[in-house]
């Protein structure tokens, strides 16, 4: 999931809401899209600001972890199919700022707020793709993942958002077959490269669990994105469908998954599995993450260092014009 | 065949197939090593447009390269494929042009190395799609389509930021003359482009250069930037010589196929 732990404005029960906010949840609960122009509650915007802008910055910084293979993918196809995921995911976060947009802030405005430390983004992408496979594993399970959240997300209340994720849901599911096809090449192929397949799995195991962000059982921002319908399903609704379909898969692969309690429960139809470490999940949140550091000095010095380029290209814009105008 | 014979084989004996192999790996090597420098930016361009959009001319490149090493390891015979030539030569065995495989440094490097090579590309590849062999003449043809696009983006940028503020004009005057001096070595040609234009499989390189000449001033004057006077005299790349940088590059490209030689990925 890409946006974790968004906090949620708003929570009123039905006898504290206004007539507009009794009419908007109407509308929300029987199926209707909020459009841009429509009136909506301040906390309904403001935490679908948080989330969509969260959900941008993830696919945004998402790039620098697998864009440190592109270089050293192993064949020109690899190397052109890693090269096209990683430009759709910029293309991803395009949509999403343009979809947060049209809930009154810009691109800048958000890019600003990543820099400076106050808006956050996934905490997947803080964690190192040391070897080939993790792109692999990338692809199959931090893909796999954010699929799980993103399908019911195209059913969203508010309908830029929604619409974003319909065209986003196709390219992932593209993303995580490459992931996926990459994973079965290796455990398939020798050794060292099952080797590396099983330790990019070990690796990325729990902080893909940890993807879907804590249980969210009593968790008051939960339930007040889910009467706005921004959410759709909880946390742990979201982790047990993730897991009950990556073991088969990871079996399919000849591969272990690092849970020695891992074990099919008849009754509940699905796999009891243990928890991540989530001392560890709050502490990557916090800024100590093993590459939290390297991903916003990366994004900070693109920011920085392309500061010229988009002046240069504004004052071009500009003269053009101006010139125009003098005609 | 060692990297050493390949970077002195005399080419007065080549047969012809040797010289559509030599011509092709010429083509295909500098969109390969360009591709590769461009691929660089991938999440760390000025803006998220151009991250889109370098990603996209990378792979243009790549493609390509992909196309040109095919038919390459084809025409050679010896049971290589493209795979094999990208990633199982040492530099000495690369064609590519030095402009190709200078760094990135700022994206004024970036853009202006991408402008130069694209007004060249683009006339090179017009031959191409004339060429007497269908092979080269197809592959081409497909790739030109991609190179207008190229460089239409690369005077778009090059103008713009040319003809900005004061900053972004001194980047892109500073690129232009550290660049200039490895224009010249697209238009020398030597036995085996002889060759290759006798036969009608690729223009003659020098026939390409008055296009080329007339696109760049143009673009250039548009922009605000002065050409500089230095000589154009860098050259070595297509024979196999080059610059520290590209052995640099090729460490990285290569890594996984030579740390792992008996692995299928």
């Amino acid at each position: 999931m890409y946006a974790q732990m968004v906090t949620s404005e708003g929570g009123k029960a039905r006898d504290e809401m206004t007539p507009e906010e009794c009419a908007f949840q109407d509308r929300i609960d029987r199926g209707e899209r909020i459009e841009p122009k429509d009136w909506m509650p301040e906390g309904y915007r403001k935490t679908l600001i948080r989330q969509i802008g969260q959900h941008a910055h993830s696919e945004v910084v998402g790039q620098l972890p697998e864009g440190n293979w592109i270089t050293r993918a192993p064949t020109l196809e690899r190397k052109q199919i890693l090269l096209a995921k990683v430009q759709d995911e910029a293309g991803h976060g395009l949509y999403l700022y343009s979809a947060a947009e049209t809930l009154g802030v810009s691109r800048d405005e958000l890019t600003e707020m990543l820099l400076a430390g106050k808006m956050k983004y996934s905490s997947i992408f803080n964690y190192p793709t040391l070897t080939w496979a993790d792109i692999g594993a990338v692809g199959w399970l931090v893909d796999g993942a954010a699929i799980m959240n993103q399908v019911p997300l195209q059913r969203t209340s508010y309908g830029p958002y929604a619409r974003a994720m319909v065209r986003i849901c196709k390219e992932e599911s593209f993303h995580q077959r490459q992931g996926y096809s990459i994973m079965m090449t290796m455990a398939r192929g020798t050794a060292d490269q099952k080797a590396m397949a099983q330790d990019a799995l070990n690796r990325f195991w729990y902080p893909s669990l940890m993807m879907f962000g804590p249980s969210d059982k009593d968790s008051v921002h939960s339930a007040q994105s889910m009467a706005w319908k921004i959410k759709i399903n909880t946390n742990d609704e979201l982790r047990q469908k993730f897991v009950d379909q990556t073991v088969p898969q990871a079996r399919f692969l000849g591969l272990e998954i690092p849970d020695p309690d891992l074990v099919w429960n008849e009754e509940k139809g699905g796999y009891d599995f243990s928890q991540p470490d989530w001392s560890e999940f709050y502490e990557v949140l916090k800024g100590n993450g093993p590459c939290n550091a390297e991903r916003m000095e990366a994004r900070i010095e693109a920011w920085e260092d392309g500061a010229w380029v988009r002046e240069g290209l504004m004052a071009h814009a500009e003269k053009r014009a101006a010139a125009h105008a003098a005609e | 065949m060692s990297a050493l014979t390949e970077t002195t084989m005399p080419e007065t004996t080549l047969s012809a197939d040797a010289v559509l192999f030599e011509t092709l790996l010429r083509v295909g090597d500098s969109a390969l090593i360009l591709g590769h420098r461009v691929s660089e930016w991938c999440g760390h361009a000025p803006t998220l447009e151009e991250d889109i959009a370098q990603a996209n001319v990378a792979l243009d490149l790549i493609g390509q390269a992909t196309l040109w090493l095919g038919l390459a390891a084809e025409v050679e015979g010896a049971g290589r494929d493209a795979d094999a030539l990208a990633f199982r030569r040492d530099a000495g065995g690369f064609r590519n042009l030095l402009l190709a495989e200078q760094p990135n440094r700022d994206f004024a490097v970036t853009v202006m190395r991408q402008f130069l090579f694209d007004a060249w590309h683009a006339e090179l590849l017009a031959g191409l799609a004339a060429s007497t062999d269908p092979r080269v003449a197809e592959i081409a043809a497909k790739a030109r389509k991609e190179v207008a696009y190229h460089l239409d983006r690369s005077e778009t940028l090059v103008i713009g930021l040319g003809d900005g503020t004061p900053e972004s004009h001194a980047r892109m005057q500073a690129a232009l003359t550290r660049l200039w001096p490895f224009t010249g070595e697209p238009f020398r040609g030597d036995a085996t482009d002889a060759a290759a234009a006798e036969a009608g499989i690729a223009p003659d390189p020098a026939a390409l250069e008055p296009g080329w000449r007339a696109r760049v001033e143009a673009v250039l004057a548009e922009a605000t930037l002065t050409l500089p006077d230095t000589a154009r005299f860098r050259s070595g790349g297509r024979s196999g010589v080059h610059g520290e940088a590209l052995g640099l590059l090729l460490a990285e490209m290569q890594f996984l196929q030579r740390a792992y030689p008996d692995a299928t990925w």
